[in-house]
């Protein structure tokens, strides 16, 4: 005999990361989830956007991190709360994680949230955290064909951006190969190309997500 | 690779389904699985057999749907199956300019269980 079922297969995690956007949306909270390989560059990404974010936005951070608190400490050390997620071997974080991870920020003090996710550039993609942007931080050091390498990734992004475009010559990065890939999997998608070394292009992203949080 | 969360989670669906029919074993799952998804077969089979031990679906075997993504052209409009490999250029007028969608799908279509009757 045949059941019909129709669900879907991670709605375990579905199910807490709407509990968990839920409970983001109560205390007047934007999450962000911040996705992209090891070393793109999104700690330092985080920190060039808080360095500039309007004084109305209270910024905290999630780290996800295999093995180290190594983020977490460069975080802590600028004065912003963060709190540490140790996935031990794990590839990705889940939504129980996040959960697990909210009694330990100051959520009251709270409206803007960042979640660095492990440096993955697959199986993030498939957990729904609960966050309201998906960002995929791309380095120009990865080179231009990642969009057609890791499609998924890129299919499910808000918004991407493209960190050390200072390396651009230095790595012959064909950024039109490269945009023509982001076009392929998810036209229209906002990108923004910036360097959090020289600081080029930052700017531009924060007022774009200052707009999106919807304080203006 | 994700295949063991997966797998739980195709595990707890099939099951709890089954509970909620009376059905004492299960004998397949159908799978609807995007060729775009990122998700190996034998990975999620090989998982399986491991979790499913001592459970309603112990022995089920696993019938895996793959649903093609769509590939359209951004300037002659033909549209084709994609699969991985993702093709980079439109067969019909080699524009790189190519926009694919779908492939994504990821559920628990079905399940097959041991007749009630049969089974006692």
């Amino acid at each position: 005999m045949k059941i019909p079922v129709v669900k879907n297969i991670l709605s375990a995690n579905d199910q807490v990361a709407t509990e968990n956007r839920t409970t983001f949306d109560q205390s007047g909270i934007f999450v962000l989830n911040l996705m992209a390989s090891p070393g793109a560059g999104k700690t330092t990404f985080i920190l060039a956007t808080t360095d500039r974010l309007p004084e109305k936005l209270h910024p905290g951070v999630v780290e996800g991190d295999l093995a180290s608190s190594i983020d977490a400490d460069t975080i802590s050390a600028r004065g912003v709360p963060v709190v540490q997620i140790n996935t031990g071997g794990g590839c990705h974080l889940d939504a129980p994680m996040i959960r697990s991870a909210l009694p330990h920020l100051p959520l009251a003090e709270l409206n803007l949230l960042f979640i660095e996710n492990v440096g993955n550039l697959v199986c993030t993609a498939n957990f729904d955290l609960g966050a309201d942007l998906a960002v995929v931080v791309a380095s120009v050091a990865e080179g231009h064909d990642k969009p057609y390498k890791y499609p998924g990734i890129f299919a499910v992004a808000d918004v991407v951006i493209l960190n050390k475009a200072d390396l651009i010559e230095v790595f012959e990065f064909d950024v039109e190969f490269f945009r023509r890939g982001l076009e392929m999997v998810n036209p229209n998608v906002p990108c923004f190309i910036l360097s959090c070394k020289t600081g080029d292009g930052v700017e531009a992203w924060v007022e774009w997500l200052f707009d999106v949080v919807g304080l203006g | 690779m994700h295949e063991l969360p997966v797998t739980k989670g195709i595990l707890a669906a099939a099951v709890e389904a089954a509970e909620q029919n009376g059905a004492r074993r299960i004998i397949a799952i159908d799978l609807v699985i995007g060729n775009l998804a990122s998700i190996v077969d034998d990975s999620v089979q090989f998982y399986f057999d491991m979790l499913s031990k001592n459970t309603l679906a112990e022995g089920a075997k696993l019938n895996f749907k793959r649903e093609s993504g769509t590939a359209r052209c951004w300037d002659c409009g033909h549209q084709f199956d994609a699969g991985i490999p993702l093709i980079r250029e439109c067969p019909a007028c080699n524009s790189a300019r190519l926009h694919v969608s779908g492939g994504r799908e990821f559920y628990v279509e079905s399940i097959e269980v041991d007749d009630e009757n049969s089974s006692s």
